[in-house]
């Protein structure tokens, strides 16, 4: 069975429409990449998946639930997890304790008003393992806020995963990072979708990080889909050619 | 469980020898037992609300609506049902954390101003309520006829009524319990999640926190220790009048939580207690007392946004 299903989605802004009538499916195990010029509406259809927006019509089925009208908190429940264009954290906690929140959720620890030690230790351990494996373990203790950009990008990645979703959705995880920020995510994305087979839903404009990673790219122009398929059609995709350089459609 | 981090507990230790010992040096400055009672009330109250502004950054300015349900509610059982001080802390607690918990649903999805002004819409509320029932709440006169009772605790009873020190330590007692308990509850998971939110509303909702349940447990809790703090205050004054529960009162609370600095814990008992005594000491002085204690706190806020206790703690850090 397939884990995403987003079916026939369109989203209306008054008269504009962001999203229209797009369908996907992504099945357990896959790296799925959503390209597209800018405004073509990635980021939208993203909101819409991770319950941020809702839908003007059609259908999101998760792991063969309807999950169209919950609200983000229930869809994160259910293993879907994502990260922002512009970096979401907790500037002023510090890494540790900004991976510590989601570490508590994810366990259904959200409403405790206290803990065993044990539990607790628990708790740590994991957060530990989260920092080790972002690389991030000589900073967990620095305020988010005072990182680098890259790092940020990297607690924000790290946060999501505390979550252990089974879905995980990355909105431009190497925007605006350097060359070695940019390698270092994306050996960590591989990583993850390699050696945990995590499924992973991502949107990228670098387009040697989505060639590098994905095992199916879907574009998007203007709200629709314009192509989807094996890295190697849509490298070879003339339609997708056109609307990258700018010309009309052939 | 490791060793205690001294440099950490000091404050903590400051505060409560201070508080502890408050009756003895409290007359040597020039002040009275009773005003210490009256900080530790406020106090009280200004961390209650903290608790909602400061730890999970939602601003209520109606927070006087169940301060003084607290208060008419500790009063009225004293004054019409049972003579028993312990009843009314009870009562005054109960009856302002139900009143919360049931105005909570229909605000809770409003943020910032929008917030703030329904906060003290409902607020105003209760007081036209108490202002007009004369039969029942006294009216704009206020509740009169009755006092705070001797504290039986089995063994031995308490004379509250006319030792002001013990009365003191009473209040420092209900105190201790509910500072305690929020301090616990803060350093908990769900606290944790209430700090989450305000830092980054948008990113705990997608972490998996319903926000706005944490915000309405948050909101509850704040208000079942500001109408514990009433109830204390209705017993402090033997008295009642609907200005406890005016929406001039509420900003009180903000400017002293302000005042203090709502990022430390202990920053609104200080913001209280330079509000309190600001207030004794210039009311006799000058009818305008408010306006001293409005530049003292926009010269804090333009200065020192972090408030009082934000200027002591840079102080030691650098």
């Amino acid at each position: 069975m397939s884990l995403l299903r987003v079916e026939n989605v369109s989203k209306h802004f008054g008269s504009l429409v962001a999203v229209n009538g797009v369908s996907m499916t992504v099945e357990p195990g896959e790296l799925r990449a959503v390209i597209g010029p800018n405004g073509a509406g990635k980021t939208t259809f993203f909101n819409l998946i991770s319950g941020f927006l809702t839908q003007t019509s059609g259908k999101i089925i998760f792991d063969g639930e309807d999950v169209s009208n919950l609200l983000p908190a229930r869809r994160v429940w259910r293993g879907m997890a994502r990260t922002f264009q512009i970096t979401e954290v907790f500037p002023e906690l510090s890494v540790r304790e900004n991976l510590r929140v989601p570490v508590e959720v994810a366990a259904g620890h959200r409403l405790s008003p206290w803990m065993s030690s044990d539990t607790s230790s628990e708790m740590s351990a994991r957060v530990s393992e989260l920092l080790d494996m972002g690389g991030l373990s000589d900073k967990a203790n620095r305020l988010v806020g005072e990182l680098s950009h890259g790092d940020q990008r990297a607690t924000e990645i790290m946060m999501a995963l505390a979550l252990k979703p089974r879905l995980l959705l990355l909105d431009e995880p190497t925007a605006g990072m350097g060359d070695q920020e940019t390698y270092d995510i994306t050996q960590l994305i591989r990583k993850l979708h390699r050696d945990q087979k995590m499924s992973i839903v991502l949107i990228e404009h670098d387009m040697r990080v989505v060639f590098h990673l994905a095992d199916r790219i879907m574009v998007l122009a203007e709200g629709k889909m314009l192509a989807e398929g094996t890295p190697k059609d849509i490298a070879a995709n003339e339609v997708v050619q056109a609307a990258y350089l700018g010309k009309a459609a052939a | 469980m490791g060793p205690v981090d001294l440099q950490k507990q000091a404050p903590n230790v400051v505060v409560w020898l201070l508080l502890l010992a408050m009756p003895f040096w409290m007359p040597a400055v020039g002040g009275y037992v009773e005003l210490g009672s009256r900080v530790v009330v406020l106090g009280l109250a200004a961390m209650a609300l903290n608790f909602l502004l400061g730890y999970t950054g939602v601003l209520s300015f109606g927070h006087a609506a169940y301060f003084g349900l607290g208060a008419y509610g500790a009063g009225m059982t004293i004054r019409y049902l049972v003579p028993s001080t312990s009843l009314g802390l009870v009562i005054g607690m109960l009856v302002g954390t139900i009143a919360g918990a049931l105005i909570g649903p229909l605000i809770i999805r409003l943020r910032g101003v929008y917030f703030a002004m329904v906060t003290i819409a409902f607020g105003q509320v209760f007081y036209f309520i108490a202002f007009r029932w004369n039969s029942v709440t006294g009216g704009d006169d206020g509740l009169t006829g009755w006092t705070r009772q001797p504290l039986n605790l089995g063994f031995t009873t308490l004379d509250i009524q006319n030792d002001a020190r013990t009365f003191y330590y009473l209040v420092l007692a209900v105190f201790a319990i509910c500072v305690g308990v929020m301090a616990w509850l803060l350093r908990s998971p769900f606290g944790r999640t209430l700090i989450a939110i305000r830092e980054n509303e948008r990113r705990a909702r997608f972490l998996g926190i319903p926000v706005d349940q944490h915000i309405w447990i948050s909101w509850v809790i704040s208000c079942a220790f500001v109408s514990m703090a009433g109830a204390l205050y209705a017993l402090l004054n033997n008295f009642v009048d609907p200005r406890a529960l005016y929406w001039t009162q509420s900003g009180d609370f903000v400017i002293m939580a302000v005042l203090g600095g709502m990022r430390s814990f202990w920053g609104p008992l200080i913001g209280a207690a330079i509000f309190v005594v600001l207030q004794d000491y210039l009311s006799s002085q000058t009818e305008n007392w408010m306006s001293f204690v409005g530049l003292f706190f926009v010269l804090v806020v333009l200065f020192f946004p972090r408030g009082v206790l934000g200027i002591i703690r840079r102080k030691v850090t650098t």
